[in-house]
């Protein structure tokens, strides 16, 4: 038999936990649920600079950054949405013109670019990114490292028209 | 004592974070690993515990020390400050994504109180043992928020000796602080 075949426990546990779920608020019937659009993070916008150009790499490479651009309330990806990125790397500080560059979403709505190895700045290892074209809502993000040791970091743009 | 401030110098300078930093973050990394060691002097000079010193060159030595720090502090933070100007506005205004940088903040402006109310002790007429209690609890949010703080960076600094350096200075405080009786403000008899 292929179905699915409670005991009594497993029963009694099942129906328990939906219980528990259900009044945690954690379990809706299914409905077009809203995407909610992403929020700046704190001090993701320092030592922006605005017009970071588009580029096939930032610097010698090594490091990627990497990341999905989607739309607020039904997630659709969004293509050649332009992302821009900066971090304190071992070519380069945050400030520094050569430590920005940009690129552009495919047709998933990914974005992936390389880029010099992050290393821990004011204390922590991270990176910045922006999107901040005019179509949409401008959004900074501020993604920090699991490990200084990373060799990518991922970060997930979803986008309110402007 | 030379050991447990020279090791973790020593280390920080091997640091290979070091390699990809400008000299003025250098300086400024630097000045917060000194300003940690002479936390690690103040308590110890306070509390007389450095053979061969007078209580009168003792307490000499905690002035010095003292203004040290404060100066450390000012490199510190001008250094930061110049390295990247936005992270430091929001550390100042207590809006920044790092944790540790609150405790930082904190840390420095209680080292301040603490070093005007040791500056304008005479003047301020207070007895004694009452301005004790404000300049050593003030000196104690500033061990404490600077330990805090330099625990959740990942900076320069070894982990090892930055841990065992925040132990000493946590330890050489509680020492002082009890052999002191600080908390004990009655009058003496």
């Amino acid at each position: 038999m292929a179905g699915v075949t409670f005991s009594r426990r497993s029963l009694v546990l099942a129906s328990g936990a939906a219980l528990a779920t259900g009044a945690a608020g954690l379990l809706v019937p299914a409905r077009a649920k809203s995407l909610a659009p992403t929020s700046s993070m704190r001090g993701g916008s320092n030592n922006y600079r605005p017009g970071a150009p588009i580029v096939d790499r930032i610097g010698g490479g090594g490091f990627w950054m990497t990341g999905t651009v989607r739309r607020a309330g039904d997630g659709a990806p969004l293509p050649g949405q332009r992302i821009q990125i900066w971090a304190h790397t071992t070519e380069g500080h945050e400030r520094d013109p050569q430590s920005h560059g940009a690129t552009l979403t495919d047709a998933n709505g990914e974005f992936r670019l390389e880029m010099p190895q992050i290393v821990p700045a004011f204390g922590q290892p991270h990176g910045h990114l922006a999107y901040d074209s005019g179509e949409f809502e401008t959004v900074f993000l501020r993604p920090i490292m699991g490990s200084s040791k990373d060799k990518t970091l991922a970060a997930h743009f979803v986008l309110q028209p402007a | 004592m030379v050991l447990a401030i020279a090791v973790p110098i020593i280390a920080a300078a091997a640091s290979p974070l070091l390699a990809w930093r400008e000299p003025i973050y250098i300086a400024a990394g630097f000045s917060g690993v000194v300003s940690m060691c002479l936390l690690l002097l103040q308590p110890l000079l306070a509390g007389r515990w450095l053979p061969g010193l007078t209580p009168v060159a003792s307490r000499q030595w905690h002035k010095w020390c003292g203004l040290a720090l404060i100066a450390a502090i000012f490199v510190h933070v001008g250094g930061l400050w110049i390295t990247s100007p936005p992270d430091v506005i929001d550390a100042l205004l207590f809006v920044s994504p790092t944790p540790f940088s609150a405790w930082g903040v904190i840390a420095m402006w209680a080292a301040f109180a603490a070093a005007l109310l040791g500056l304008a002790r005479q003047r301020l007429g207070l007895r004694f043992r009452i301005w004790r209690l404000g300049h050593t609890g003030l000196a104690t949010i500033t061990i404490i928020g600077s330990v805090v703080h330099a625990l959740l960076i990942e900076g320069t600094m070894e982990v090892m000796t930055k841990w065992a350096l925040c132990g000493l200075v946590l330890l050489a405080s509680a020492r002082t602080l009890a052999k002191l009786r600080v908390w004990d403000v009655r009058r003496r008899v």
